[in-house]
């Protein structure tokens, strides 16, 4: 069988962002959730908001810390496996990332030191300080990236002259017509991501009777966000989809599954698209709603895949469950947020140990979301690398083989294997450890280790083996 | 529109000095991985890991801030270089990933604290090797067609990039081994002055050996040398005479001085090897013109460098100020 370059530097890119995504899209929500603890503490004085902080400190340094590991590797992919893409939009792509490093990187990693290490050596204003600096580097570093992306689902304010990118205008560019819908989207799926695994964590204190005076707090405040949060996400959603839907329609039909430009589509809540013959199997569909939610009208035209060639249309099978995956689980996230509710009234939201465990296992909710989202946008785009100008064949580094993509891919799997390995165990460990462990005298954290990310948990990775 | 600043210029001097700096600052870093398995003992060990502690990952934005900063000004390098030494960015990532990791993992773990060892010494090795091998392959230069890569994946392998791979894993230990002797005492600093002659003469040994080939592969580096300028000349001379400084005073047990002059036969060796190549920055074909990306790119960035750069350095300044304070064996604070 031929190594084809192009499906590896592909299944590459997608195992190294999506490994990477997870951690950011965490610690956007989390480094604002400590700036609220940190704030709360400032005001109000009280030492739980100290406690709650401490512990998502020790908690976000971890992941932090492998979300700079696995960046770095994202900022040489482009060149490595995709060096004509780069080449071509270096004039825009250039300027855009290394202001991200300059107005965001550095911000992040001077403040992270403080807010770390420095509780005992600034004014607790400045340490507050810190953790805001903290949080706004977040996103900033999140503009940029997602104004880059934006750029390849809707190109904007650039003109090719002789395959080169030139950048007409600065604005346009940076602010395409999706971006302003990613941004959003994204923040609030990271404010998600935040709530339900500091809900899940925290129920899962007081299920085991720990802290329950801090837990509580902390699990009362994650699922008002949540009640908030989750419904309003699905609302920026359908707003995103209208805009898919003008910019890239295609996209919108692959998640629709639908295949003929026509009015009353049905939305499809099963179905298995079959590429070759043009169709779905096993249909359960709700008469015209897809038209009605796309157009707001049930007898609304919505495109379909056979409007374009079939090498022009996105992986539907992919596309189409990617997009169930995630919209069933933000609805299960807004199922969760009301029965939060309910039990509140009732008083039972501390004691209920069903409710407790399924926040528990809807902690792990947010980050299979986000990635089924990514994978709804980023395959739903194929097979333009930028939309409509640029396929991922012509984006690829002309003298890359099969066997040179195989390598580094079986290569960044390993690697990244171990590595998420070591901070899934050392992130449990810090878990296990609790709120509890952060009040360990300061002597004990002085003999420990300097001002590094991973550092700020006190715990040894093999110390019960 | 009219360019009135030749940016193209400013932003090489900007790309250089930034190279420079990386180069220098994650050198002695490196350079304590390499020394790793040499260490008298374990204790040893824990006090140089704890002499780059809080530096090394600082050190390592600046390469990242390198290669958005090479894909802003210099896209031609960026598509060309990435793509030619595929395997060896691998190995370089994946060498600073194992030894990036092994700084936190390694006083975490107890049991298998010496496989943490073993992965910042490997990864350290690895990742140097990668860059030296980098720097043999600039001066081979690539095959091109148009604006792209066209070689094969190991054409950048040859027994020159092997030499020079291993000549800066040697240059990245002198700086690790002086900078030793300069931030620790006792048992490690007795070390440090022990080994540091060793490397200096392996490296002026690979120094040497590069000096002599690379005119006889290059005639455009033979015509530099040979015909054009001659004052250039002054920058292995200058080479010499650093690495005599660092004998002298490690024979003399100065403390700060071989770092220092360490770091001299670095900047010294790297002018001279940008004077041998300029204004060529993807050999052979390609001038730093012909790299450059558009006017208008380089303003924009230049422009927003100049109002953020400022910023970033007065609150890293801070933030060093916060956590002032000395080195001790053992730990900090």
């Amino acid at each position: 069988m031929e190594l084809d370059p192009l499906i590896l530097s592909r299944i590459q890119f997608a195992f190294v962002v999506c490994f990477h995504a997870i951690f950011p899209v965490f610690t956007i929500g989390l480094a604002s959730t400590i700036a609220g603890f940190e704030t709360l503490a400032y005001k109000t004085g009280n030492p739980i908001w100290h406690k709650l902080s401490k512990f998502w400190i020790q908690v976000f340094a971890v992941v932090f810390g492998i979300g700079v590991v696995s960046g770095i590797v994202m900022s040489f992919q482009f060149g490595t496996n995709w060096s004509n893409f780069s080449y071509a939009t270096a004039n825009f792509l250039g300027p855009v990332l290394s202001y991200e490093v300059v107005t965001a990187f550095f911000l992040e990693a001077g403040f992270l030191g403080v807010l770390l290490f420095g509780r005992d050596k600034v004014p607790q204003g400045v340490h507050l300080f810190a953790a805001l600096m903290v949080a706004t580097g977040t996103f900033i570093s999140s503009f940029w990236i997602l104004a880059a992306n934006s750029l390849m689902q809707t190109p904007d304010g650039l003109i090719n002259i002789d395959g080169i990118y030139h950048v007409v205008s600065w604005t346009d560019s940076l602010i395409t017509p999706s971006f302003g819908y990613r941004f959003v989207h994204m923040a609030l799926a990271s404010f998600l991501t935040a709530s339900l695994v500091v809900a899940g964590v925290s129920a899962w204190f007081l299920i085991q009777k720990r802290e329950v005076e801090a837990n509580k707090k902390a699990l009362s405040i994650a699922l008002w966000f949540l009640l908030v949060l989750a419904p309003l996400q699905a609302v920026i959603g359908d707003f995103h989809g209208l805009n898919t839907l003008k910019y890239q329609p295609m996209k919108v039909a692959a998640m629709e599954g639908n295949w003929e430009t026509q009015p009353g589509v049905p939305l499809l809540l099963f179905a298995i698209p079959d590429e070759s013959a043009e169709k779905n199997h096993f249909e359960i569909k709700i008469p015209k709603l897809a038209s009605y939610i796309l157009t707001h009208d049930p007898d609304g035209v919505v495109p379909g895949l056979k409007d374009v060639p079939v090498a022009e249309r996105p992986p539907v099978f992919i596309v189409f469950w990617s997009f169930r995956v995630m919209v069933g689980l933000g609805l299960l996230m807004i199922l969760f947020a009301l029965w939060g509710l309910v039990l509140r009234r009732n008083g039972k939201i501390y004691t209920s140990t069903t409710f407790l465990n399924g926040l528990r296992l809807m902690s792990i909710s947010p980050f299979l979301a986000v990635l089924a989202g990514w994978v709804v946008t980023e395959s739903g785009r194929a097979p333009w690398l930028i939309y409509g100008q640029m396929t991922h064949a012509e984006g690829l580094t002309p003298s890359l083989t099969g066997g040179m993509a195989l390598f580094s891919l079986i290569g960044y799997v390993l690697v990244y294997a171990m590595v998420f390995s070591a901070g899934i165990y050392y992130l449990l460990q810090v878990f296990k450890g609790g709120i509890e462990h952060t009040d360990i005298p300061h002597e004990l954290t002085t003999v420990e280790r300097p001002s590094r990310p991973l550092s700020a948990a006190h715990i040894g990775i093999d110390e019960d083996l | 529109m009219e360019n009135v600043f030749d940016l193209t210029i400013i932003w090489a001097g900007i790309i250089g000095f930034g190279l420079m700096m990386y180069v220098l600052m994650d050198g002695f870093d490196l350079g304590q991985g390499i020394l790793f398995p040499f260490a008298p003992n374990e204790q040893a060990r824990d006090t140089m890991m704890n002499s780059v502690a809080p530096i090394w990952d600082g050190n390592e934005t600046w390469l990242v801030l390198g290669g958005a900063g090479l894909l802003a000004a210099f896209p031609l390098v960026y598509a060309v270089f990435l793509p030619a030494l595929y395997i060896g960015v691998f190995l370089l990532l994946a060498g600073l990933i194992f030894r990036g990791i092994a700084f936190e993992f390694r006083f975490k773990a107890k049991t298998s604290k010496y496989l943490w060892s073993w992965s910042f010494s490997v990864g350290s090795i690895v990742a140097s090797f990668a860059q030296g091998a980098v720097v043999g392959a600039y001066i081979q230069g690539f095959e091109t067609e148009g604006f792209a890569y066209s070689g094969g994946a190991l054409d950048w392998l040859t027994p020159f990039t092997v030499l020079t791979g291993f000549g800066l894993v040697i240059g990245y230990a002198l700086l690790g081994s002086t900078w030793l002797i300069l931030k620790t005492e006792g048992e490690v600093q007795d070390f440090a002055y022990k080994i540091t002659p060793k490397l200096l003469f392996g490296l002026i040994g690979v120094f040497t050996v590069v000096c002599i080939y690379t005119p006889f592969i290059d005639e455009y580096v033979f015509s530099r040398w040979f015909n054009d300028i001659s004052f250039i000349w002054a920058l292995p001379v200058l080479v010499l005479y650093c690495a005599y400084l660092v004998y002298r005073h490690v024979k003399k047990r100065n403390e700060g001085l071989p770092f220092v002059a360490s770091m001299g036969i670095f900047l010294f060796s790297y002018l001279g090897l940008l004077a041998s190549k300029w204004p060529y920055i993807v050999p052979p074909k390609f001038t730093i013109y012909d790299a450059a990306s558009a006017y208008n790119s380089q303003l924009f960035l230049l422009l927003g460098f100049l109002f953020v750069i400022p910023i970033v350095l007065t609150y890293t300044s801070w933030t060093y100020w916060v956590f002032r304070g000395k080195v001790k064996e053992g730990g900090y604070h």
